[in-house]
C-alpha cells in the first residue's frame, strides 16, 4: 500500500524573476535521496477520465539530487521572557496568575516556569490532573521539591491561583480560587506547608509562560509540558503576597506599595496586535510569544458589556494558549532558487521525487514587480488555500454524510494524521477542542497541491489552469499576498482578471482592491462559488500568517466565543463580510446559498440571456442546457452555490443568464439564510438552492461575470474542451479582453 | 450526534434499490435508509483506504484520533467504489437492524 513519507514547503509563495526562494523538505525513513526539479504546472488531475499531471521542466540551478531527512517540528504556543536582573535576587518568591484551564486532566502543564532541575534551582508553577495546583522549588542539590495543592481543577473555569515560599520560615503557601460561584464546588482550596526546607530561586534557566523547557532548539528554549488554555496577568514577586495583595494585582496598574517587590507583570491587554507580552514592572521584563496563542479573547473579568476587545482591553486581558498551534516550521533549507529573469509568469512547483514518492511545492511566479506581462490575469486565492491548509476532517471524522458517499482516506491523509506537528486548518479544533484561527503557510502543506485526488482549492483550480493553457492566451498569474501588499495597483494594469474557483476568505485591503477594479472599468471573471465569504486578517509583522474569527453565522466547522469576534490581528469585525456590511453579491453580483457534495447538476439558460447585452456570452451557442458534464459530481453546478439576490445587493441592471435545477437534498442552504428551522431547506423542496450565472457591467466600462458555482471549471475539460462551458467562458474572456467600453 | 432512525428489515426492496444503483441519487424511502447509515459516530465509521489510487481500495475504521491510524480490514480490498458501497451497505444493514441482508 502506498505510504507518504515526502513533504516540505517553502519561504514564500509568490516571487518575481530575480528574486529568491527557500525549499524546505522533510523525509521520513526510506527515502535517502530525492530528485528535485522546478517546474511549469500545466494540469492536474489525474482521475481516470481527467486530463492527467501535465508539467513543464524550468532549467534552473535547483534541479538536482538532494539527501533525505527528517526535520522537526516545535509545535505549541507559549512566551519566552529573555534574562532580566529582577529575578537574580530572588529570596522570598510569590507567583499568581488568573487561569481557565481547559484541558486540566490531561497531564501535568506548566503555568510558569524558570527552573533548572538538573542543578536544583529556580521554581515552576504547574497544574496537575490530580493535585491541581503544584509550586516546584530547586533545593540547591540537585534536586526539586513540590508542593502540591491537592485538588483536581475543574475544565473551562476561571481561577485565581498563587503560591509563595517564605524564606525565612520556610513556609510554603499554595491557594487556587474559582471566581464563580456554585452550590458545590470542590476545586477551590488552599495549602500550607510548614517548612519547605532548602530551596534556590536563582537560576540561569529561562523564564517561560504556559511552558517548561529543558531543550534549546532554533536558538530559543523549546517550549513543553504547554499549558491549554488561558492565562491572565501572571505576576511574579521577591516577597510573600498576602490574599488582599493578590487580588490588587489581578488586574489595573501595579498598586504603588507593591512596586518595589513586583519583579514582573505581564499584561496581555497590551499590545494584542503583536507577539509582544508587555511587563508594567518597573523591570520591564518584556517577553515574547511563540507559535501564535489566540489573543484577543475574553478573560476573567469579561461581563459582556463590551464586545470590542478596542474599547475594553482589561476585559481582554488573557491569552490562549494552545499545545498544538503553529506558526513557522522553521526547517533547515535544503535547497534554493533564483528564478531566473526571464521566466514567464505562471503557477510552478519544486517538484520532489523519490520511487514512488513525489510531492510539489507550489508556488507563483508573477510578473516583474511594477508591471504586467500580459492583459489577463488570474488570480490564485492563496488566503483560502491557506484556510484549508492541512485540513484534518478527512481521516478525523470522515466527511461521508456530506458527500453522501463512504469517505476516501488518501495517503496523504494518513501521513498528514502521523504529523498532527504540522498544524491544523481553519476547519479543524486545536487539541482542547478551540476552534483553529490562524493559520501559516510556513510549514508542510499537505493538501493544497496540483494532484491531489480531492479537487478543491489548487487541484480543482488546476482544470482552469489547463483550460487557460490549451487556449493559447496569455495570462499573468498572481496570488491574494500580492493583492493584499499592492491593492488596486497590481490589478489595474489587466484588461481582465480571473478568480480562482473558490475564493472564499478576503481582507479588507483584497476586497478594497478588487471593488477599485471593477469601479475603475476592470473586468472581473469570477469562475467559482462561495466566494469573498470570510473576512481575514494579515499582520505586517508577521509574513505567512491569517487569521479569521467565526462568528454570528455562516457555514463553518466550530464557532468564535461571544465576545471575540474582533481579530487580535488588526482590530477588524471577523466573520462574514455580510455581517460587516459587504454582501459578495454587491461586489460580484452572486453570494452563496447552498452547499452539497454528492451530484452535481447544469445550468439552464434564462430569458434574460437573450437581451442584447448577453448576446457575446451566447454566442455560437445553441443549447439550452449548459453543462452537464464535469470532473466534480458530473456537472458544472456543484459543491457550493452562489445566487443572486436583490436584497443582498446583486445590482439592478444584472442579468441572470442562466440557472441551476434538479439539485439533491445534499444540497442545503446555508444556515445565515435560516430564519425558522423547517423541513424544506434541501434542493428538492427549496427554489433558493441553486446556481446564477451573472453579468452586469461596472462604470467607466468595466463588467462582472459570475459563474455561481464551484463547479464551473471542472466542466472546461469535458470533449477536448469542445462544450458549451468552455464556448460560453472562452466568449465571456474574449470580450473582457477587448479594450471597447462596456455601456 | 448520530442518526437514530429506524431501519425496518423486511424493506428488502429499498436494499435492492440501492444495490441497483448505489451511488444515488436516492429515492425518498431509500435516503433515509442511507442517511441512517451514514450518520455514525466518527470512530469506528467505514471508509475506503487508497492502496492504488484510482483503482484499488480496502475497507477500513477511523480512529477518530488525531495521530492514530485507520484500522484496515485486509480482506475487505475493491477495485470500485459501487462495490464498496454494496459491502458497507450490507455490513451496515445487519449492524443496525441486527438481522443480516439477504438477497436472491
Amino acid at each position: 500500500m502506498l505510504e507518504k513519507k515526502i513533504a516540505g514547503y517553502s519561504d514564500q509563495v509568490s516571487v518575481a524573476p530575480g528574486e529568491h526562494l527557500r525549499f524546505m523538505v522533510s523525509c521520513e525513513p526510506g527515502v535517502d535521496r530525492y530528485q528535485a526539479d522546478i517546474v511549469r504546472l500545466i494540469s492536474g488531475d489525474r482521475q481516470p477520465n481527467g486530463p492527467g499531471y501535465i508539467d513543464e521542466v524550468l532549467p534552473t540551478s535547483a534541479s538536482g539530487e538532494y539527501p533525505g531527512r527528517p526535520q522537526e517540528t516545535y509545535i505549541g504556543s507559549y512566551a519566552i521572557v529573555p534574562h532580566s536582573p529582577a529575578f537574580d535576587d530572588l529570596n522570598d518568591l510569590s507567583l499568581q496568575a488568573c487561569i481557565f484551564p481547559t484541558l486540566p486532566l490531561l497531564r501535568r502543564a506548566c503555568l510558569i516556569s524558570k527552573l533548572d532541575g538538573e542543578r536544583g534551582a529556580g521554581f515552576a508553577l504547574w497544574t496537575d490532573p490530580d493535585q491541581g495546583l503544584v509550586l516546584s522549588l530547586g533545593d540547591g542539590a540537585g534536586g526539586v521539591r513540590e508542593f502540591a495543592l491537592g485538588r483536581p481543577l475543574v475544565s473551562r473555569e476561571w481561577y485565581l491561583v498563587s503560591a509563595s515560599f517564605d524564606a525565612t520560615t520556610g513556609e510554603v503557601r499554595l491557594a487556587q480560587e474559582l471566581l464563580d460561584s456554585y452550590a458545590l464546588n470542590a476545586s477551590s482550596g488552599e495549602a500550607q506547608y510548614t517548612n519547605g526546607g532548602d530551596v534556590a530561586l536563582v537560576s540561569d534557566a529561562p523564564l517561560l509562560i504556559a511552558a517548561a523547557s529543558r531543550e534549546v532548539a532554533r536558538g530559543r528554549p523549546v517550549g513543553e509540558l504547554i499549558f491549554n488554555g488561558r492565562i491572565e496577568r501572571p505576576v511574579i514577586a521577591s516577597r510573600v503576597l498576602e490574599r488582599g495583595e493578590v487580588e490588587s494585582l489581578r488586574g489595573g496598574p501595579i498598586p504603588r506599595p507593591l512596586r518595589s517587590d513586583i519583579c514582573a507583570a505581564w499584561d496581555f491587554s497590551r499590545s494584542i496586535d503583536t507577539d509582544t507580552i508587555v511587563d508594567i514592572s518597573p523591570n520591564r521584563a518584556d517577553g515574547e510569544l511563540i507559535n501564535l496563542p489566540i489573543r484577543a479573547v475574553r478573560g476573567s473579568a469579561w461581563t459582556g458589556e463590551e464586545l470590542n476587545f478596542k474599547n475594553r482591553p482589561d476585559h481582554y486581558a488573557a491569552i490562549h494558549f494552545l499545545d498544538d498551534s503553529l506558526y513557522d516550521s522553521e526547517w533547515e533549507t535544503d535547497f534554493e532558487l533564483d528564478i531566473p529573469e526571464d521566466t514567464p509568469s505562471g503557477l510552478y512547483a519544486a517538484r520532489l521525487r523519490a520511487g514512488d514518492q513525489e510531492d510539489h511545492i507550489y508556488f507563483v511566479v508573477r510578473p516583474p514587480r511594477g508591471r504586467a506581462t500580459a492583459n489577463l490575469a488570474l488570480l490564485i486565492p492563496t488566503a483560502s488555500y491557506q484556510a484549508y491548509s492541512n485540513m484534518r476532517g478527512t481521516i478525523e471524522a470522515g466527511m461521508e454524510l456530506a458527500s453522501d458517499r463512504l469517505a476516501v482516506i488518501n495517503p496523504d491523509d494518513r501521513y498528514l494524521n502521523r504529523h498532527p506537528e504540522y498544524g491544523n486548518s481553519m476547519y479543524d479544533f486545536h487539541n482542547d477542542g478551540t476552534g483553529v484561527c490562524y493559520s501559516s503557510r510556513l510549514r508542510p502543506v499537505i493538501n493544497i497541491r496540483p494532484t491531489h485526488p480531492w479537487l478543491w482549492q489548487l487541484s480543482a483550480d488546476m482544470h482552469l489552469l489547463e483550460w487557460l493553457e490549451a487556449q493559447e492566451l496569455p495570462f499573468d498569474v498572481i496570488t491574494d499576498e500580492d493583492l493584499h501588499a499592492e491593492g488596486f495597483g497590481l490589478l489595474e494594469r489587466y484588461s481582465a482578471v480571473m478568480t480562482g474557483s473558490h475564493p472564499e476568505y478576503y481582507s479588507t485591503e483584497m476586497w478594497d482592491a478588487v471593488h477599485a477594479y471593477i469601479q475603475d472599468g476592470g473586468r472581473l471573471m469570477y469562475m467559482g462559488g462561495n466566494g469573498f465569504y470570510w473576512r481575514v486578517a494579515y499582520r505586517d509583522d508577521k509574513p505567512g500568517a491569517m487569521e479569521m474569527r467565526r462568528t454570528e453565522d455562516g457555514s463553518r466547522s466550530w464557532a468564535s466565543e461571544p465576545g471575540e469576534y474582533y481579530m487580535a490581528f488588526t482590530g477588524e469585525y471577523g466573520g462574514l463580510w455580510w455581517r460587516a456590511g459587504r454582501t459578495p453579491q454587491s461586489l460580484v453580483g452572486n453570494g452563496f446559498i447552498a452547499q452539497g457534495f454528492d451530484h452535481s447538476s447544469y445550468f439552464r439558460r434564462t430569458e434574460s440571456s437573450h437581451d442584447p447585452r448577453a448576446a457575446f456570452i451566447f454566442d455560437g451557442i445553441d443549447d439550452e442546457i449548459i453543462g452537464d458534464f464535469g470532473l466534480i459530481g458530473n456537472g458544472a453546478a456543484g459543491l457550493e452555490l452562489d445566487w443572486a439576490s436583490r436584497i443582498y445587493g446583486t445590482p439592478p441592471h444584472a442579468l441572470i443568464v442562466a440557472t441551476s435545477e434538479k439539485h439533491t437534498d445534499a444540497y442545503i442552504r446555508v444556515n445565515e439564510d435560516i430564519g425558522h428551522m423547517l423541513l424544506s431547506i434541501g434542493g428538492q423542496d427549496d427554489p433558493r438552492i441553486h446556481a446564477d450565472v451573472v453579468f452586469f457591467e461596472t462604470p467607466n466600462g468595466g463588467a462582472v461575470f459570475s459563474t455561481g458555482s464551484i463547479g464551473w471549471i471542472s466542466s472546461l475539460f469535458h470533449n477536448d474542451h469542445d462544450n458549451n462551458v468552455s464556448r460560453l467562458t472562452r466568449n465571456v474572456l474574449d470580450r473582457f479582453l477587448d479594450p471597447q467600453a462596456f455601456e | 450526534m448520530p442518526s437514530h432512525y429506524p431501519i425496518d428489515a423486511t424493506r428488502t426492496d429499498l436494499a435492492r434499490e440501492f444495490m441497483a444503483n448505489p451511488m444515488g441519487p436516492h429515492g425518498a424511502a431509500l435516503q433515509r435508509i442511507v442517511t441512517r447509515m451514514r450518520d455514525t459516530e466518527s470512530a469506528g465509521r467505514y471508509v475506503l483506504v487508497t492502496s492504488v489510487p484510482y483503482q484499488e481500495w480496502v475497507l477500513g475504521t477511523l480512529s477518530a484520533k488525531r495521530g492514530t491510524d485507520v484500522t484496515l480490514i485486509e480482506d475487505q480490498v475493491f477495485s470500485s467504489i459501487e462495490d464498496a458501497e454494496r459491502a458497507v451497505f450490507k455490513l451496515r444493514w445487519e449492524a443496525i437492524t441486527g438481522e443480516p441482508l439477504l438477497l436472491d
